[in-house]
């Protein structure tokens, strides 16, 4: 997937994004990073064709993205599952079109399998626990067989705990079904424990707010996951990430 | 069911008791059985089953027309911008004229017959669902719609996806209130201008002073309001049970 050269602005003033230049390799797991309102979410639209970029262009495998793309699935950080449609229901909804009924059962069994709903399969949304529901919704994303895996804060409303099996269920899914993987958070333990690569969005230094995010940096995590959670090596870029941020991390400079 | 029933049987009993203790003269309150009589007799006649028959199938006829015609409506105010923007201030002000105001000229454009009457009481079923859902499919949930277009829905498609099925309640709620509306509009028509029907029966019997049969037409409007009322309950069952 390609990013080339892409900008956004609202109402013709305020730019969201200017000139990002991104290319991720097929397979690879990038995670966004930034501020609040520094466009990470605009930045995802872009790519999953709810929102179409003033300037540039998006390609996945050298042909440029139309409109809403196959190719493509997105889970929200909230599930948003329709509340009268059973868990089963709910993931029908992500299949690809024109595949057939015994087949898209067939599809459906196997995913909540995956995703660990079997049992729940015939709940209404209602009827299941926040963590289950967006399981649910990252099943939906599945079913489709993206090449390309969207997730727009996807754990952020879960608990903490929630959080770090859904971590560790999305790295399972990955290594099963290996699509490129997306994913915008603000939390960069999440990032470094998920990515390959953390790309920071932020508005470069001395440009005025309204500008447009860019790509500050783009950091490449070392090592193979599953990764150490406590690994005491990352902290240093822990810390410079927070530091892109914006937030004061009172790490020592230099200890690494 | 059965907790139901209660105030009824005691209202009647309530009645009864006022007519044998002389309370209320027997011309100003007629007695049950008398109501019944009435009943009795106007159906040997074959006069009864007329009324009813011809007031419930304008009902019905209106209602249908009226109802449709107002969801229609209601998907273009309610999913289009431009739709609203166009057609919402005009229906708005449609709507804020007094209703029975439409009882003359209908009479004038289409004669003192069925015509009018059923497009009387289509006008007064249209608003409320027109209304109801109108604005109930401007405010599904946008996170749903947005996630339906994710998925490659659009159009019709996601009409049947999404918003139709989150505005089911609504939908049901606005064929309620039309449904009554449209037995308000039938009486309001026969009323004024009609030679069979309850309304017209209202009428005949306070100019010949039947009381009897003036109670007899207001408890069958009740239990025939009620009726075809019951009969949204069924549909609202059937559709909760689909998309609840």
């Amino acid at each position: 997937m390609r990013l080339d050269a892409v900008a956004r602005s609202f109402d013709g003033t305020r730019n969201v994004l200017r000139d990002i230049n991104l290319d991720i390799a097929p397979g690879e797991i990038v995670a966004l990073i930034g501020a609040s309102g520094s466009g990470k979410s605009t930045l995802l639209r872009q790519v999953s064709g709810l929102d179409r970029p003033d300037a540039g262009t998006v390609t996945i495998d050298g042909t440029p993205l139309v409109g809403v793309d196959q190719r493509c699935a997105v889970a929200f950080q909230e599930p948003r599952l329709l509340p009268w449609r059973s868990v089963a229901h709910n993931v029908e909804v992500g299949l690809p079109r024109g595949i057939g009924r015994a087949h898209g059962r067939a599809r459906v069994a196997e995913l909540l399998e995956l995703v660990q709903l079997s049992d729940s399969a015939h709940l209404r949304p209602s009827q299941i626990s926040g963590g289950m529901a967006q399981r649910a919704a990252l099943a939906r994303a599945l079913a489709r067989g993206p090449g390309v895996l969207l997730l727009d804060e996807p754990f952020g409303a879960l608990d903490a705990l929630t959080r770090l099996t859904m971590q560790d269920l999305l790295l399972e899914i990955h290594a099963a079904v290996p699509a490129t993987i997306l994913f915008v958070t603000h939390d960069v333990e999440e990032a470094l424990y998920l990515a390959d690569r953390v790309v920071l969005l932020g508005v470069e230094s001395g440009y005025p707010p309204h500008s447009g995010a860019v790509i500050r940096s783009v950091v490449p995590v070392p090592g193979t996951r599953p990764r150490d959670r406590a690994r005491s090596s990352l902290s240093h870029l822990r810390a410079s990430l927070l530091e892109g941020l914006g937030v004061p991390t009172h790490h020592p400079a230099h200890t690494f | 069911m059965l907790v139901g029933a209660i105030v009824p049987i005691a209202l009647l009993v309530a009645w009864q008791l006022i007519v044998m203790l002389h309370l209320i003269p027997a011309y100003r309150l007629p007695s049950p059985l008398s109501v019944l009589n009435a009943g009795v007799d106007l159906s040997n006649r074959g006069l009864l089953g007329i009324d009813v028959a011809i007031s419930t199938q304008r009902v019905l006829i209106g209602f249908t027309i009226g109802s449709t015609v107002g969801l229609i409506v209601a998907a273009v105010v309610g999913l289009s911008g431009f739709g609203s923007r166009l057609l919402s201030p005009t229906l708005g002000a449609i709507r804020a004229v007094p209703s029975l105001a439409w009882v003359p000229l209908l009479g004038l454009y289409l004669g003192i017959n069925e015509d009018s009457k059923v497009v009387l009481i289509a006008i007064g079923a249209f608003f409320p669902v027109y209304t109801t859902v109108s604005g109930a499919l401007r405010h599904v949930n946008p996170q749903l719609v947005e996630a339906g277009r994710a998925y490659g829905f659009g159009g019709l498609r996601l009409l049947r996806l999404v918003q139709l099925p989150a505005v089911v309640p609504s939908v049901i709620s606005g064929l309620r209130l039309a449904l009554a509306q449209s037995w308000l509009f039938l009486v309001a028509g026969e009323l004024l201008g009609a030679s069979l029907g309850l309304g017209y029966l209202l009428v005949d019997s306070q100019q010949t002073g039947r009381i009897d049969r003036l109670f007899l037409t207001i408890i069958l409007l009740g239990v025939l309001g009620k009726a075809t009322d019951a009969l949204i309950g069924l549909l609202e069952r059937y559709l909760l049970k689909r998309w609840g």
